[in-house]
């Protein structure tokens, strides 16, 4: 016996409207610098102080792209001298990730796998797939970096 | 108790709900979730699950351990890789680890590390991996005699007939398969990965290891390589699965179709009350590769099911929102009975 898969279930995370489209065009257009400090600065706040050091040694010196795909946000992160720092516009890639800002707020809560948004291809990983997956095994292990919205009761 | 007695009237159970744990954290949430049992692995190729960033270094065994002894569950250790010939010191220095951890089982498949386990730690609980693939009374018995195993996983190959047929006659617990995802289903026998990469998940602990795999986005949609060989392409509205082998699609006498095997998760959710009839001893999920909120839902699911199933064997009916939550997570557009429910043999 074979089942359909049912629909997603609906997450249990406010509604994020994205801009329109015009709007969206533009912030695609605007340098990745300022908003990859903002998330650097957060990272350094929230994820460093759990992170491993043999994890930290081995996803240092790498540029990880991410894009939220619905608000045309792109961001360039690395891994430098014990900490996050925003990564230069231009040059290549260790990986890339894309994916909606629901998605993003699904994992760093701690609601959803990145396996299953894989498949279902509302979460894109290009590059190196053996960094990609040491990135998403390590997120996973050190739990939940957003506790917004709290869960409900 | 003696064979022919346990044979003659299995005594009706309560399988015990063993979940797959990658992390501590996975683990911690597993048990939370209502897990009978969890299962990890050391970092290192004594595994069939040896991803990086992935299992537990000795001091988050013992972490993981303690949480779940204080709260009256089980840790077992999966050291379920065929030992190397060329360094075999690696897989029996790590059961001596599991022994000095205080671990409550070890799955393993390998005849040198059961041999080493039995001769050097008697009082190491054994359980014969689904690695081992064991499809057989016989060769079940055969690994009870010889290294003294207390329960068997069977292979996910077998018909539900034939399963009942295994479990009725064993001498030892059995366990199966119940939820995850499904490979080509000749576990402890399939080379595929190490026809195209050089490792195999009975060799290294991997199936497609990652260094080996490229997802390449182009104008057609995304080409999955595994070595450079072509396993599949999906259109940009495709649902994808894991790039192996076994589950790519190939060109077959003019026809592309995968060849072998489907992305698809097994759920044996409606198979319970027949599970439990048959005095199966536990029920594997499989998934350590996959996030702490999996574990940690799919157990949640499993726990309502089993409890839900011993109380009323009779009335027992799959809830549309277990059906529902299992499909969120499994792998592929289907979920299957897998072999359980297979015409052909």
């Amino acid at each position: 016996m074979t089942t359909a898969r049912p629909a997603s279930l609906s997450a249990s995370l406010p509604a994020l409207p994205p801009p329109p489209a015009a709007l969206r065009r533009l912030i695609a257009r605007l340098p990745v610098h300022p908003p990859s400090l903002l998330l650097a600065a957060a990272l350094n706040r929230t994820l460093r102080p759990r992170l491993p050091d043999d994890a930290a040694a081995a996803l240092a010196g790498h540029t990880v792209e991410i894009e939220v795909r619905d608000f045309g946000v792109r961001l360039r992160l690395a891994l430098r001298d014990g900490r996050f720092h925003s990564a230069p516009d231009h040059g290549p890639v260790t990986l890339r990730i894309a994916a909606d800002a629901a998605s993003y707020l699904r994992l760093l809560r701690g609601n959803d796998d990145a396996d299953r948004l894989f498949f279902e291809r509302a979460l894109v990983m290009e590059g190196d797939t053996e960094y990609g997956l040491l990135l998403k095994n390590t997120l996973d292990a050190i739990g939940p970096l957003l506790h917004w919205p709290a869960p409900p009761r | 108790m003696s064979a022919s007695t346990h044979a003659a009237s299995p005594p009706p159970r309560k399988p015990r709900l063993v979940c797959p744990a990658g992390s501590l954290r996975a683990l911690t949430l597993a048990i939370d979730a209502g897990a009978d049992a969890v299962y990890m692995g050391l970092k290192d190729a004594t595994n069939a699950r040896n991803f990086a960033g992935l299992n537990f270094d000795l001091a988050q065994a013992r972490d993981g351990i303690a949480y779940a002894r204080s709260r009256g569950r089980e840790v077992l250790m999966a050291l379920n890789t065929f030992a190397d010939a060329r360094a075999p010191g690696r897989w029996f220095t790590a059961v001596d680890a599991a022994a000095g951890l205080g671990i409550d089982a070890l799955i393993c498949a390998d005849t040198a590390v059961l041999a080493h386990a039995r001769d050097h730690h008697p009082q190491l609980r054994l359980h014969l991996s689904v690695q081992a693939s064991a499809t057989t009374q016989e060769a079940i018995e055969f690994y009870r005699e010889r290294y003294g195993i207390r329960r068997a996983v069977l292979p996910r190959v077998l018909t539900l007939s034939q399963v009942e047929q295994v479990c009725r006659h064993s001498t030892v617990e059995i366990e199966v398969f119940g939820f995850g995802s499904l490979c080509v289903m000749v576990e402890g026998r399939c080379a595929l990965s190490s026809y195209a990469t050089g490792q195999s998940p009975n060799t290294a602990g991997v199936c497609s290891p990652p260094s080996a795999v490229r997802w390449e986005d182009g104008a057609g949609g995304v080409s999955a390589r595994l070595n450079g060989v072509l396993i599949d392409r999906y259109a940009p509205d495709e649902p994808r699965g894991y790039p192996t082998l076994c589950k790519g699609r190939f060109d077959v006498d003019g026809t592309r179709d995968y060849a072998l095997e489907e992305p698809t998760s097994l759920n044996t959710l409606s198979l319970l009350p027949q599970l439990m009839d048959m005095g199966i001893a536990a029920i594997k999920i499989e998934g350590r590769q996959r996030s702490p909120a999996y574990v940690e839902q799919v157990t949640r699911v499993w726990r309502a099911a089993i409890d839900d199933c011993a109380a009323q064997p009779s009335r027992f009916a799959v809830q549309p929102e277990w059906t529902a939550a299992l499909g969120r997570w499994a792998e592929g557009q289907q979920h299957t009975l897998g072999a359980y429910d297979r015409p052909w043999r």
